[in-house]
């Protein structure tokens, strides 16, 4: 009934319980293999690493856009059908072979290799621009030790008489973040040279990123105790102080008013089920590798539960903090422009002050439209609804550097907010940092790229100098564009891909029987019908649905980006314009070469092992011996299952 | 008011130059309706002459709206004529300090169209002919001068006294010498580099002190086994070095 694929070798190539258990009692002196100084850490970093900015800025606008409340009902599903069992799985294998993610797979079957190589190179492309994203929050914590926030006006222009018009069309937060943070060009090919002042934010983001990893785990361990907890600190903070603000409260209902009609459209399922799935941060590699650094009988079926009801959590959590100040800002926008209208009305009317008010402005507006309806024509009042306000849904780097910096700048003592604010950010895009930058050193090391006899200083140094280095392409005039290119075609496609090659290996080539065994040797008790059933069928279905539908709607539409460009028609709003062709040949290289790393990787294998199969058959024959015989019967008594003395149960 | 007073003096004046005695009592009598006529004509006439200095869209005149809700709140003084008369005499304070030569008074702003919102127009007469306005660009200049003094007065801003068609000067922003979020880089890339090196130096020293301990080890061997200590027994005599290298013959 059980569907296994053959595989050859496989005993070979991993340890034995036994030999696993005697790893563990001797092992505990050495220092051969990093390890955990506690529970904690591992516990912090796996949340850090989980929670990132995707929990702050792509979830609330998923909430809000796809029927606020009635999201969750998908979100959850998928969260317990897709993301906990691939999380466990990760958790699992990691700390049963005790490699990383290019080890366990080339452990499982030679031929998946190409597995670790395409999460490695997913990893490092996520790292190249993450860390960019991390130097624009550094951009805008540095300008935040200031007493009048540099984005709270327009500066004036060059003869002093009047505003910059650039920032009297669209508005000062605009202007601070394409023209004084990013100075953007208005095309991706006009790359409008490198930004000195990014550059030196780019520099000090991967030096406090090789800080924090200079040692491994060891010095990972330590910074995981500031960047994983002061994300909810801060969180909480927000959420009190974004209460007492007036107008909060209609940004929370406004998130969480449940649409049951959006549950029919299926772009809603998809979008939670890719949300849940970057969510989790899984195929990048360094999950497992984290996992791989934990005692043998850590129980890493409670961990994946844990982690996952803490992400969930997390994403709700932030999703109503970010709507108390959504809400706010849009009754703020509201009653600006009602005042604007009812100024207006009573400068051009002369009225006195208090006549009209916003509960009798309707009434005064209609009846002085029927007396004078040419002069009113004249004055070109705007309409002010306040859903529209809050409908005004941003995500990404839109949420965090236009609208939230816009609200901060109308809180009383803006600073102190946006320090916060930004300290907030950094945390949680660095905890996400540790776990890519793992992710592509480990497979570093274990590819032998660097001579083994370097300290782990020197190869973390090195590849955060060379990451830094490619990573300037971001902080060109052009780099925003760059960035958002590498985010939708290097960070979708190829982790689906992954995600399910990982599913299939283990469950098919590693056998689902023999990881059924692992687990009850490692947490003491056999994985449930829930487990088996999802990770046979249910999860893989699951990713191979998302994967068809993404790449059916990525490849269908015509790639498009939206530019800043001044000279414009409809400026301020952005201008879609398409992407030359030469960037298919960037688009290709990003998504394609991780995913087809796959095959091409397992070819290669094959090739290599049929052109040198003379050598292997000399291993197979043995000679029949007496001392072969002793053997014999020593293995005889090895295959007896043993039961573990030591059952943590951690 | 001013002008009044002089027209009934000079005509008083021409009524002495022709009336004799005879005709004292009766021309007396004729002189007192005529002043009471010219009184009466001055007080209509003076305004009307005046309305016809200031009125809506004067050419010469400014509109000055005052929004004290907004301002104040709920210390919002009520506007009224004493209020009015403040304005007047505020304007004539700005109108002297800009002309420090000429003395202007209260009666030479001349106000008008006064509405509910509360918005009025004005206008400045010279103090030398009051049928002769101050031409807009002086006034504006004046206004300029003390906008500062007469938002005060008001406890009102640039906002909520508007004098419309006088912009609100920008306030030119402070730009310090050295970029503030420089400074704060500078820290940080300071002390990031400060944990690094001692991080390095640190690790640097413990393989240090490792590889110490390892060839300490070997040497304490060689030493001991040179003194005839062996096995941490002391042997009598000397060690014979030439003995030392035995085991490379022995082997084949």
């Amino acid at each position: 009934m059980r569907l296994q694929l053959p595989n050859p070798g496989l005993e070979d190539r991993i340890l034995s319980h036994e030999e696993l258990d005697k790893l563990e009692t001797e092992e505990a002196g050495r220092g051969d293999r990093p390890k955990w100084d506690n529970k904690t850490q591992y516990m912090l970093t796996c949340v850090g690493f989980c929670v990132g900015l995707g929990n702050v800025w792509r979830f609330p606008y998923l909430c809000q856009s796809h029927g606020g409340g009635a999201f969750m009902i998908p979100f959850l599903i998928l969260l317990v059908l897709e993301g906990v069992p691939l999380l466990h799985l990760e958790f699992a294998i990691g700390q049963r072979l005790r490699k990383g993610s290019l080890g366990v797979w080339s452990t499982i079957h030679p031929y998946l290799a190409g597995v670790g190589i395409a999460s490695m190179f997913v990893s490092l492309m996520i790292s190249l621009y993450y860390n960019t994203i991390m130097a624009w929050v550094m951009w805008y914590l540095f300008n935040s030790f200031q007493e009048t926030l540099p984005w709270s006006q327009c500066p004036l222009n060059y003869n002093l008489t009047g505003l910059v018009s650039e920032c009297e069309q669209s508005s000062p937060v605009d202007y601070f973040w394409y023209r004084e943070t990013l100075n953007t060009t208005p095309d991706i090919g006009a790359n409008g040279g490198l930004q000195w002042w990014m550059v030196l934010c780019l520099v000090s983001a991967w030096a406090v990123l090789y800080i924090c990893i200079i040692r491994g785990i060891e010095t990972t361990g330590k910074a995981v105790y500031v960047t994983s907890t002061l994300p909810y600190v801060v969180l909480s903070i927000f959420l009190i102080r974004g209460l007492t603000l007036k107008g909060s409260l209609s940004g929370v209902v406004f998130l969480f008013t449940p649409n049951l009609t959006e549950l029919t459209n299926p772009t809603t399922w998809l979008d939670a089920g890719a949300q849940v799935f970057y969510s989790f941060s899984i195929a990048f590699g360094g999950l497992i590798s984290f996992s791989s650094y934990n005692s043998v009988h850590n129980n890493c079926e409670q961990d994946a539960v844990i982690i996952s009801a803490v992400n969930g959590f997390t994403s709700v959590y932030a999703a109503t903090v970010i709507y108390t100040i959504i809400g706010f800002r849009a009754t703020e926008r509201f009653d600006n422009c009602l005042g604007g209208n009812i100024l207006a009305l009573l400068n051009t009317f002369d009225l006195p002050e208090g006549n009209v008010t916003e509960s009798n402005y309707d009434q005064v507006l209609q009846s002085l439209n029927g007396t004078y309806p040419e002069v009113i024509q004249g004055l070109n009042l705007k309409t002010c609804d306040l859903n529209t306000f809050l409908s005004e849904g941003v995500e990404g780097t839109g949420l965090a550097f236009i609208v939230f910096t816009e609200a901060i700048t109308k809180m009383p003592v803006s600073p102190v907010w946006s320090v916060l604010f930004f300290i907030m950010l950094f945390c949680l895009g660095l905890s996400s940092m540790f776990g890519n930058i793992e992710g592509v050193l480990v497979p570093l090391q274990d590819l032998g790229v660097f001579p083994k006899s370097w300290p782990k200083e020197a190869i973390a140094g090195i590849t955060c100098v060379l990451c830094c280095l490619v990573g300037l392409i971001f902080v060109q005039g052009s780099g925003n564009y760059w960035l958002s290119l590498f985010d939708s075609y290097g960070g979708s496609i190829p982790l689906l891909i992954i995600a399910f090659c990982e599913m299939v290996g283990v469950v098919y080539l590693y056998g689902i029987d023999r990881f059924n065994d692992d687990i009850e040797f490692m947490i003491g008790h056999k994985p449930n019908l829930f487990w088996q059933i999802t990770w046979r069928f249910v999860s893989p279905a699951i990713m191979f649905v998302i994967f068809v539908f993404y790449f059916i709607t990525k490849v269908q539409e015509t790639p498009m980006y939206k530019a800043w460009n001044p000279e414009s028609d409809n400026f301020p709003t952005l201008e879609e314009k398409e992407y030359p062709t030469w960037i298919f040949a960037i688009i290709f290289i990003l998504a394609g070469i991780p995913g087809l790393s796959v095959p091409l990787t397992a070819i290669y294998k094959c090739l290599r092992n049929r052109c040198c199969k003379k050598d292997n058959e000399f291993k197979q024959d043995d000679l029949n011996t007496i001392a072969k015989q002793v053997q014999l019967t020593d293995e005889a008594t090895k295959n007896k299952p043993d039961i573990p003395e030591t059952a943590d149960g951690r | 008011m001013h002008c009044c007073s002089h027209i009934i003096l000079l005509f008083g004046q021409a009524i002495c130059t022709v009336g004799d005695n005879c005709y004292r009592a009766v021309t007396f009598l004729k002189e007192g309706m005529l002043v009471w006529i010219l009184f009466l004509l001055c007080q209509v006439g003076a305004p009307a002459l005046a309305q016809d200095l200031c009125q809506r869209d004067a050419p010469n005149g400014y509109k000055v709206r005052i929004s004290l809700k907004t301002a104040l709140g709920e210390d919002a003084y009520e506007w009224n004529q004493s209020e009015m008369f403040f304005f007047q005499a505020t304007m004539a304070f700005a109108m002297r300090r800009h002309f420090q030569m000429e003395t202007y008074n209260v009666d030479n702003i001349i106000l008008c169209v006064q509405t509910s919102r509360v918005s009025f127009w004005f206008v400045v007469t010279s103090p030398d002919n009051t049928t002769m306005l101050i031409p807009k660009a002086d006034v504006e200049k004046a206004v300029r001068m003390s906008r500062h003094r007469i938002n005060n007065a008001f406890l009102l801003s640039d906002r909520t006294l508007e004098f419309l068609g006088i912009y609100p000067t920008l306030a030119a922003t402070v730009n310090p010498d050295t970029p503030p979020w420089l400074i704060v880089f500078g820290v940080v890339i300071g002390a990031v580099c400060a944990g690094i090196i001692a991080l390095l130096v640190s690790s640097l020293l413990q393989k240090r002190r490792k590889e110490k301990g390892m060839t300490e080890d070997g040497q304490d061997e060689e030493d001991m086994q040179v003194k005839g200590v062996e096995n941490g027994i002391n042997l009598d005599g000397t060690y014979n070095r030439g003995f030392t290298d035995d085991d490379r013959f022995t082997k084949l």
